[in-house]
């Protein structure tokens, strides 16, 4: 049994193993080294598990990687995984997100990229076609660009039916129940502080979870406030009651336990550092009507962040949590976010963390 | 006509090794010679400029001692004998 960590940074791409049930963990990398790595994805529905990366060769320009065997050698399409069409008039400038969709639909991945674009791959993430439905929204040009760009950060394919779930900054969440012909806002009830009211869209969501027990059930993590719906997304209202700050990047939710979810707080908007300089996880076992911090393995006197695709839980059980930090450390917990164990330090800034149990 | 095209060292290995390449060019323009280039080498061709065909923009190239970018661009003419280098520009962290 060996359980794998991506972790994506500024400058490469890590891996980590352990064959002792997440006890210890070995670091190997890096790989891809000086390319930006803001997307990664293990996909464990083919017969060797393939690690896609997102990668920025900074003068060079962004494309897809991947990995059949584990990091010791890489592919990239010639002529780029993802390319816009001639009439699209635009040209990829970042990969946000790798996502594969269900086991039953086994080739397919989605990707999320900058600008503003959803991505739909047949073969596995060697090629994508760009989601034509959402590119033609009527909103699109008026999304704005987040602080990190004017992405598609987040995108959850219902593995049950044709819903698929987007969130970007700064338009919001979008929902599509046919698979991405046709889209719709749904926003209502998350705060947008930086303008005079709440709008339809246009909110700069930060990172949205499905619950796993109730595909209508979602948690978001917004800038500024932390919200879940049980209607699809149709209404919003907030669970951040509990926590210490209502300001962060991620929220992850469990894979196999209806109403867990952690999330990783920071201070404020102005003030992104965590409480006091103690970098703690708290997990929801209620849906976000109570929170509970966990302190075990994580540090104090940390000012620094987690970005949004750097906390992930896998899908193993007990489930496994793990996250990394912008000052280049990475935590792993296999007791479901009670105690953390020290996977990294002194990498680069850590963008995305994925992990996975190999089959 | 044959241009000489000077690479940087991390994009020989996308050139077969080689950090000089003589191209004949389908056409009179610097467009025309990174359109062959990119048919003969894609993934060369996609480091260079994006997939609107646009030059990266940390991607400096010079035309016999010339930045393009001060010249006319993706038009400027090369000529047979001419000289192309592409550059990494200073940039990143």
């Amino acid at each position: 049994m060996t359980d794998l960590i991506a972790i994506g940074t500024r400058k490469g791409l890590w891996l980590a193993r352990s064959d002792d049930d997440r006890r210890t963990w070995a670091l190997d990398g890096p790989h891809l080294l000086a390319q930006e790595v803001a997307a990664v994805s293990i996909d464990t529905r083919r017969a060797r598990p393939r690690v896609l990366a997102g990668i920025q060769y900074g003068h060079w320009g962004p494309t897809v990687m991947w990995s059949d065997d584990l990091g010791a050698s890489w592919q990239e399409t010639d002529h780029g995984a993802i390319r816009f069409p001639e009439d699209a008039g635009a040209a990829l400038a970042r990969v946000w997100q790798l996502r594969p969709d269900s086991a039953a639909r086994p080739d397919v991945v989605w990707a999320g990229c900058e600008p503003h674009s959803l991505w739909r791959s047949e073969d596995g993430g060697a090629t994508f076609e760009l989601v034509r439905g959402l590119w033609d929204h009527p909103h699109r040009p008026t999304w704005e660009p987040g602080g990190g760009g004017a992405a598609i950060h987040t995108v959850l394919p219902d593995p049950a039916t044709d819903r698929v779930v987007v969130a970007m900054s700064a338009g919001g969440v979008y929902v599509s129940e046919d698979g991405g012909a046709r889209w719709e806002p749904r926003n209502r009830g998350i705060a947008a502080g930086f303008l005079p009211e709440e709008p339809e869209y246009g909110q700069c969501v930060h990172k949205v979870a499905v619950d796993a027990g109730n595909r209508d059930r979602m948690y978001a993590q917004n800038h500024g406030g932390v919200f879940r719906t049980d209607d699809g997304g149709r209404k919003w209202t907030s669970i951040a009651g509990g926590l210490p700050a209502d300001f962060g990047f991620p929220i992850v939710s469990s894979p196999h336990t209806p109403g867990t979810a952690w999330v990783i707080p920071l201070v404020a908007d102005m003030q992104r550092v965590p409480p006091d300089g103690r970098l703690r996880v708290h997990r929801t076992r209620d849906a976000g009507e109570t929170w509970t911090a966990s302190s075990s393995g994580l540090p104090d006197g940390s000012w620094t962040s987690v970005l949004r695709d750097a906390f992930c839980a896998d899908e193993a059980d007990p489930t496994g949590v793990y996250l990394g930090t912008r000052d280049g450390c990475v935590y792993a917990s296999a007791d479901e976010g009670e105690t953390f164990t020290t996977v990294a330090e002194h990498l680069p800034d850590v963008l995305t963390v994925r992990a996975a149990r190999l089959p | 006509m044959t241009v000489r095209v000077l690479l940087p060292g991390v994009l020989a290995d996308l050139a077969g090794g080689r950090r000089e390449l003589d191209v004949e060019p389908g056409g009179a323009t610097l467009a025309d010679l990174l359109d062959t280039l990119a048919g003969q080498h894609p993934l060369l061709g996609r480091r260079i400029r994006d997939e609107a065909g646009q030059l990266r923009r940390f991607v400096n190239v010079y035309v016999d001692g010339d930045d393009v970018r001060y010249e006319q661009g993706l038009a400027t003419a090369v000529h047979d004998g001419a000289q192309v280098h592409v550059l990494p520009s200073i940039a990143g962290g």
